[in-house]
């Protein structure tokens, strides 16, 4: 079975260079619909990695190494586990969607648009794959570049602050980070993540190292006081590119604490332990404050995913295995309903091209259709039993109890705050009279939308009532993970 | 010795030196500048044949040991032809449009090289000063080249000025060195100064005149007063040039003098060299920013990018020379396809000056936006094109040798590079296409566009399997010792 990872990775970003070179020569509902197909392909060609998966098995599977750059001992070096199986298949899953999506509210340069989701899927399906701490980083810093043109171009009026911010933010973290994989390589003589776990540190060491990581993504994810660039970002680029970022990129920092910072650092991990856990308090409590005085629909949204990373982070730093397990759950399910609600307010601004929520009243009225959905997803968001959301959040406060009472207490109020600015929008944005002619004469879903929105739902829900869906691919990879976690490094 | 293996090891410089010679002479009655061209670039292929006969792993002294043909000599002088090949690719339909071809274009370009290729291989300081003078005094007139402009007759006199400068201080501190040693010979130099006999105070006063004009040849702050003027005020393939091949001979200057010559000063001169580099870095990257002239942005990203050098060689070991080499290698590759870009868009007409004249490239010229994207990421080093991997071996380096702090503030100043990279990037993708794009020629010339793709493209070819000149760096540095 070698090779399916490889085939994971590149077979998007070949499509995409295809679509780039024949994309001038083809008529625009042509390159859609081939586009469309390419999307397609990348997502069926994960699908082998779910279906011949050993769940029993909590090492790396399917493993591909080849040499690459001899003189540093760096190799191209591939594997899956627990951890990174969800994550690979809702990337390359959530591409597509946005992919099929794009004909509704692109109208120029759709092949260039395409291919740049295209490429910037395989780049992100290679972070959660290589096992090589450069080759990881390559894939890392590269993904930026397509993610900077997407914004940039099909972007909103500020879009040029939005999008240097954004690369700049993240090239901060991540440059810091190269020093720390620097150093590691010269105590362990090899960039060869699984060495890097096995390496004796001290506590200052590991305490540096751990911060170098910390910055690199903190600032993904994004924790409290580096979220900054997330508004912005989100607010401006267009759905795809919000889509993208919500769903996916934010993860790519939660997985990355569980692949390098805490396994690497374990000992600085519960050094650091109440700082940590104090600023995703921060972002659990004074994000959701912020999120419900917001008159943006994207930017409240944006928001509430910090709030919702918050949780992430708080159940990783937690330091047991229900926390853990939740966090975990949190990310996918947050990875499909953060999607879904992108793409809804996508939906309404293709139509009314506006974002601020004072401009829509009733719009149920008209589009009966959306607003269930809508309902849905937002319930999802606060938490709703029976959803996805419920089932992470639910999972980090029993694992936050086990730790101390009032952690929970704090990370209970979400479920309050959550809904407060999730059925607020609700009511301000679907219920009520309808505001002006302009929403009475709304369409509702068309075909497209409604297939996105109802899959969106499916798998919502689906996580919601059976979370073992999740849990059972990742339980043996976690436990391996948390093995490693508590083991002290310091000799 | 005899007479034939002595010219063996001097033969390619001995080529150059016909040629310069012939071409000038040409020139005078002929007037088929393309003829010159191809005797040019065809006096480079044969050198590059030579000098590639020789063995790489022996070193041989030539002239009373004034002369060296090891692995750097081998290394820098492939590359400066390479170089210099590209250059005058780049020029020609640019010289051409301007009235400015013609042979003396030619033969200065190879008395530079000739003067380069005597640095490279000089190993007595008499043969160092006497190939710098003949590179100096030919980027002087190249400068200046441009006559009918006030701005090249202004910068050739600022550079003439500092140049001259720099070359006292490097003599005055190469008299003193031959005052405590009794020699000029590198080797016996080195050999001499392990005597611990001799006062230190004496040797830290030639060390800092030496260094100083070091860092002046390659730009180094505090000493980069005449780069950004240099670099505007001259035509873009003079700029091109001076910003390429003179830099081999400037690294092979202070690898020649400070690692051969003053090895036993390696606490010394590490110190300064770890100064200028954070300053030059930092300098460099935070001046950039302001700039509005392409040009001058490439003068001060020059700037940085000779500090991240000088990072590498600070740390005064082998695996610190590979990088360096590495860097200096992917930096002129990096700097050619820059000005070549600037180029190709100049031809005919107005030239690009500004950097808004960027603006809507990526609408109007999707594959020369393309090739810019990659070129400003190269600088920025950002993966996987191999602008990254040079600061990779460069940062690697530093903290192998046990300085993480540097290290630190390097990545950071790359941070405040990648800022006005993107904004090239920024103006060329994002911003509605300008007045002055549209003047530019559809007309370009297609030696040149294909030359430049190429260029380019092999930033990302390279940056993609980096391993071989790694490699080659490697064997290069530490077969000079």
């Amino acid at each position: 079975m070698t090779g399916i990872l490889s085939l994971a990775i590149w077979t998007p970003i070949v499509l995409g260079i295809i679509l780039l070179l024949v994309q001038n020569k083809l008529s625009t509902t042509l390159t859609y619909r081939l586009g469309n197909l390419f999307g397609f392909i990348s997502f069926l060609v994960t699908l082998p990695l779910y279906i011949y998966f050993d769940k029993g098995f909590s090492g790396f599977q399917f493993q591909e190494i080849y040499p690459w750059i001899n003189h540093f001992s760096i190799n191209y070096h591939l594997g899956l586990d627990g951890i990174s199986l969800p994550l690979v298949l809702l990337t390359s899953f959530i591409s597509w969607l946005v992919i099929f999506i794009s004909s509704n509210s692109i109208d120029r340069a759709i092949g260039f648009y395409i291919s740049a989701f295209l490429i910037l899927s395989g780049l992100m399906i290679g972070v959660f794959l290589a096992l090589d701490a450069i080759l990881y980083y390559v894939f890392w810093e590269a993904m930026l570049i397509p993610m900077f043109l997407l914004i940039g171009i099909w972007g909103g009026p500020n879009r040029v602050y939005a999008t240097i911010k954004f690369f700049l933010y993240t090239v901060l973290g991540s440059l810091l980070m190269l020093v720390a994989f620097i150093y590691l390589y010269n105590q362990t003589a090899s960039f060869a993540i699984l060495d890097f776990y096995t390496k004796p540190l001290s506590l200052n060491i590991q305490v540096l190292i751990f911060l170098a990581f910390f910055m690199a993504f903190a600032v993904k994810i994004p924790m409290w006081p580096v979220h900054t660039w997330l508004p912005d970002a989100h607010v401006e680029a267009p759905t795809g590119g919000s889509v993208i970022l919500a769903a996916i990129m934010l993860k790519l920092g939660g997985y990355s604490f569980i692949r390098f910072a805490m396994p690497i650092s374990p000992d600085a991990l519960i050094f650091l332990k109440p700082f940590l856990i104090g600023l995703s308090l921060i972002a659990i409590v004074y994000i959701a404050f912020v999120a419900i005085v917001q008159t943006d629909m994207k930017k409240l949204i944006a928001y509430s995913s910090i709030s919702h990373m918050g949780f992430v982070t708080l159940g990783l730093f937690i330091l047991n295995p229900l926390g853990f397990e939740g966090g975990y759950v949190q990310m996918i399910s947050h990875g499909f309903i953060s999607a879904a609600l992108f793409f809804a307010i996508g939906v309404l601004y293709d139509r009314m091209h506006s974002r601020n929520i004072s401009d829509y009243r009733g719009v149920i009225n008209s589009m009966p259709i959306f607003g269930s959905f809508f309902v849905l997803f937002a319930m999802a968001n606060s938490g709703l039993p029976g959803t996805s959301g419920f089932v992470g959040e639910f999972l980090v406060i029993l694992g936050a109890m086990q730790d101390h009472f009032w952690i929970a207490f704090f990370a209970s109020l979400t479920l309050i705050f959550g809904a407060t600015y999730s059925l607020w929008l609700v009511k301000r944005i679907i219920f009520g009279e309808v505001k002006n002619k302009k929403i009475a004469t709304l369409k509702d879903l068309n075909g497209k939308e409604f297939f996105v929105m109802s899959v969106l739902a499916l798998m919502t829900l689906a996580i919601g009532i059976y979370p073992a869906l999740i849990t059972d691919i990742t339980n043996q990879s976690s436990q391996m993970m948390l093995g490693l976690i508590q083991q002290s490094k310091i000799l | 010795m005899t007479l034939s293996t002595l010219l063996t090891i001097a033969v390619p410089e001995i080529i150059i030196l016909i040629a310069a010679m012939s071409v000038l002479l040409l020139g005078v009655f002929y007037k088929n500048t393309t003829s010159l061209f191809g005797i040019t670039q065809l006096t480079l292929l044969i050198a590059a044949y030579f000098t590639a006969q020789l063995p790489i792993d022996v070193k041989l002294t030539a002239f009373n040991e004034m002369f060296i043909a090891d692995s750097l000599s081998m290394f820098l002088k492939l590359l400066s032809y390479f170089a210099l090949s590209l250059v005058l690719i780049y020029s020609r339909s640019f010289l051409q449009s301007r009235n400015l071809h013609n042979g003396e274009f030619y033969a200065l370009t190879l008395f530079a090289l000739l003067g380069i290729n005597l640095i490279i291989s000089s190993y007595h300081l008499l043969s160092l000063y006497m190939g710098l003078e003949l590179l100096s005094l030919s980027l002087y007139t190249l400068v200046a080249f441009d006559r009918n402009r006030p701005e090249a007759t202004e910068a050739a006199m600022k550079y003439f000025v500092l140049g001259a400068v720099a070359s006292g201080f490097l003599l005055y501190g190469f008299s003193i060195l031959y005052g405590i040693t009794g020699s000029l010979q590198i080797a016996e130099i080195s050999s001499r100064l392990a005597d611990t006999s001799i006062n230190p105070v004496v040797i830290s006063f030639a060390l800092v005149f030496v260094v100083v004009g070091i860092a002046f040849k390659f730009g180094a702050a505090p000493f980069q007063l005449w780069v950004p003027d240099v670099y505007q005020g001259s035509a873009t393939p003079i700029t091109m040039f001076i910003s390429s091949v003179p830099k081999f001979a400037s690294v092979a200057m202070l690898i020649r003098l400070l690692f051969q010559g003053l090895d036993h000063m390696v606490l010394d001169w590490q110190a300064m060299l770890l100064i200028m580099a954070i300053v030059s870095m930092l300098f460099g990257n935070i001046t950039a920013i302001a700039q509005t002239k392409i040009k001058r942005l490439l003068a001060y990203s020059a700037i940085s990018h000779v500090g991240f050098m000088f990072l590498g060689l600070a740390t005064g070991t082998i695996t610190g020379i590979a990088s360096a080499l590495m860097y200096i290698a992917v930096y002129v590759v990096m700097t050619l396809a820059s000005f070549g870009l600037i180029i190709h868009l100049s031809n005919q007409g107005k030239e690009l000056d500004q950097i808004t004249d960027f603006s809507g490239l990526g609408k109007q010229k999707p594959w020369s936006a393309f090739l810019l994207l990659l070129i400003f990421l190269s600088l920025a080093g950002i993966p996987p094109t191999i602008g990254f991997y040079a600061k990779f071996s460069i940062i690697q380096a530093t903290i192998q040798f046990g300085w993480i702090w540097p290290a630190v503030i390097a990545v950071m100043s790359a941070l405040i590079g990648i800022f006005y990279y993107l904004r090239i990037i920024k103006v060329a993708y994002f911003d509605e296409p300008g007045k002055n794009l549209n003047q530019v020629s559809k007309s370009s010339n297609n030696e040149l566009s294909v030359t430049l793709s190429i260029n380019t493209i092999s930033l990302l070819i390279i940056g993609l399997f980096p391993s071989s000149l790694m490699d080659i760096a490697t064997l290069t540095s530490a077969l000079i010792f």
